[in-house]
């Protein structure tokens, strides 16, 4: 393990230790007089980070796989919860089993297969091209089409409607979460090694051709040493450490955009954006969390693999406003079902949906920045 | 013990395929002898609620089911003979000499709990059937049972009636406060009384 992912993994933990301690001690100190409500938000708010957190750095730790596993459990949860509160009949049931057991797992396996020669150079595709349209085209419509073939026509295009609108946001978005680790990532530019190979290859470059043997054999050694160096820089486990700090960094961008929002909407000014839906979502709430999750994207900039820290800052911006726009989707839908929380897993704290609906919303479109970034210029 | 580890594995596996949250309202897990009700829509019913329990009171309580299903098969033989130590009720041949009632109360002994389907058969949809008697003669001869109703939310969705593969839905497995059968109540208003005592669970 290279010394940024430790110090963005560890840091993180340590933080969380801290948060933690805090709870435990604002817990005993009950002459201070703060609100017990608030400290018991606090305390299931750090629980719910330990559970993301934790089992997150242990799997990126542990490999690609695993952590593509990982995000594949998440959005099994998540997808019951979200079927559980959603009505369907008896009729929807065989759909429903090709969505759970087929469709969600494939869509992950397909991601597994990204960068895999066997698989994608015999069909001159990329695994990108498949997981990309497979839920969106495929899955979307095969649903309604087992739906008709049950015979049931009741709201037809509303279940229809709600089972793919599930499966989109619970399995396809969020899988573009740990599809990060699948990039291609050009090689990295490392200063300490970058000026060594280009005096190397221009003394190579100065060699004239007729020289002594000795010479030769010296230039061919010179330049074997700058093949060894430009291939350390490509070196698989690098790009991993690369790719499992940019997870992470995204990962935590979302969850601290979700946590600045909350925290900013404590200031005594409130101007509810949409009150009809979320009274507790704030401009004070959204402008904050901007605000701050762009500076800490800027501060963290160095364990992206962002060229320059403006395009972490500004992917942080991008994604402070896309967990919005995903935790008030959700809340929507939950009020229209007339529920709080979408589920009892983290006791009092809602469901797994709760926690990663920003997460989903926010997935796709920090792929697409990361992509468009790292490939520019 | 190897009975034991199997059925501490099932139920995990039904905890966590089923999602089940479990509530007690009014009532607490208990090893004493209890008639746990509760509504059918499905076959996993009772594999649900068996394993809402907790271990200790689990390995004393038996659901009551149907022969003709659970000795279909030397897997579900297997698990409703050596696993849930099911109690298993032919519904094809009726003895004269014995009703089922009273082979349950022979069977429970002083020691076992009991899980029954007061509906008789699966319901179609989430409403919830009439009551058959079994529970009043049951609760007539023994009065001394707790009779512990529950709800068990969303079966109907996780396997309908007629089907065969599962769906991963959440459950919620709902426990009420013990009743019990008042001295000369009648049939009828006790049976509509337990029946309302599982819908109160539904709506809370």
């Amino acid at each position: 393990m290279d010394v940024l992912t430790l110090g963005l993994f560890g840091g993180v933990l340590v933080m969380l230790g801290i948060a933690t301690a805090v709870v435990r001690y604002l817990k005993r100190r009950t002459d201070l007089g703060l609100d017990p409500a608030i400290i018991e938000t606090f305390r299931l708010r750090v629980w719910a980070w330990w559970l993301l957190f934790a089992p997150l750095a242990g799997a990126l730790l542990a490999g690609p796989m695993l952590s593509i596993l990982l995000f594949l459990m998440i959005s099994f949860w998540a997808l019951r919860e979200f079927i559980t509160l959603t009505p369907t009949r008896p009729a929807d049931h065989r759909a429903l089993f090709w969505v759970f057991f087929i469709c969600t797992p494939l869509q992950y396996v397909f991601l597994m297969l990204a960068g895999r020669e066997w698989f994608e150079r015999p069909l001159n595709i990329t695994a990108y091209d498949i997981y990309s349209i497979f839920i969106p085209v495929y899955a979307f419509l095969l649903i309604p089409a087992r739906i008709a073939f049950s015979g049931d026509s009741k709201r037809f295009l509303e279940r229809t409607a709600k089972i793919q609108a599930g499966l989109l946001i619970c399995v396809y978005c969020l899988s573009y979460a740990p599809a990060l680790l699948t990039l291609e990532l050009p090689p990295e530019e490392t200063p300490a090694i970058q000026p060594a190979i280009g005096t190397d290859e221009g003394e190579v470059a100065e060699v004239p051709p007729a020289y002594e043997e000795e010479s030769v054999s010296e230039m061919i050694q010179i330049e074997n040493l700058a093949e060894a160096a430009q291939a350390e820089i490509n070196l698989p486990h690098q790009a991993v450490g690369r790719k499992r700090r940019l997870l992470f960094f995204f990962v935590l961008i979302v969850q601290l955009a979700d946590a600045c929002q909350y925290l900013w909407s404590q200031i005594p000014s409130r101007h509810p954006i949409v009150p009809s839906i979320s009274p507790a979502r704030t401009w004070e709430g959204l402008l904050g969390s901007a605000a701050t999750v762009t500076l800490i994207g800027a501060a963290l900039s160095g364990v992206t693999p962002f060229a320059h820290w403006w395009q972490a800052a500004f992917a942080s911006f991008v994604v402070s406003l896309t967990a919005f726009g995903g935790g008030l989707t959700m809340s929507a839908i939950k009020r229209d079902r007339g529920v709080k929380d979408y589920g009892t897993l983290i006791e009092g704290h809602g469901g797994v949906l709760d926690r990663i609906d920003s997460l989903c919303f926010s997935a796709p479109v920090f792929f697409h920045l990361t992509y468009f970034f790292v490939n520019w210029g | 013990m190897e009975t034991n580890i199997a059925g501490g594995i099932l139920a995990l596996v039904a905890r966590f395929l089923s999602g089940a949250s479990v509530r007690w309202i009014d009532c607490h897990p208990d090893p004493c002898q209890r008639v746990y009700f509760a509504n059918h829509t499905s076959h996993l019913d009772a594999v649900v609620l068996w394993s809402a329990l907790p271990p200790d009171v689990r390995a004393l309580t038996r659901p009551v089911a149907a022969k003709d299903y659970w000795m279909g098969g030397p897997i579900r033989r297997y698990l409703s003979r050596e696993v849930f130590n099911a109690l298993l009720i032919d519904r094809t041949e009726i003895k004269v000499h014995e009703s089922p009632v009273d082979l349950m109360i022979r069977e429970i002994g002083h020691r076992y709990s009991l899980i029954v389907f007061p509906e008789g058969g699966r319901s179609l949809g989430p409403d919830i059937g009439e009551f058959k008697s079994g529970l009043y003669y049951l609760s007539k001869k023994r009065p001394d049972l707790e009779l512990i109703p529950v709800h068990i939310d969303n079966m109907n969705r996780i396997l309908p009636r007629g089907e065969v593969l599962p769906v991963p839905m959440l459950t919620c497995v709902t426990f009420g406060p013990p009743m019990w059968l008042e001295r000369k109540e009648p049939k009828v208003k006790f049976l509509a009384r337990a029946r309302e005592a599982v819908i109160r669970l539904k709506e809370s």
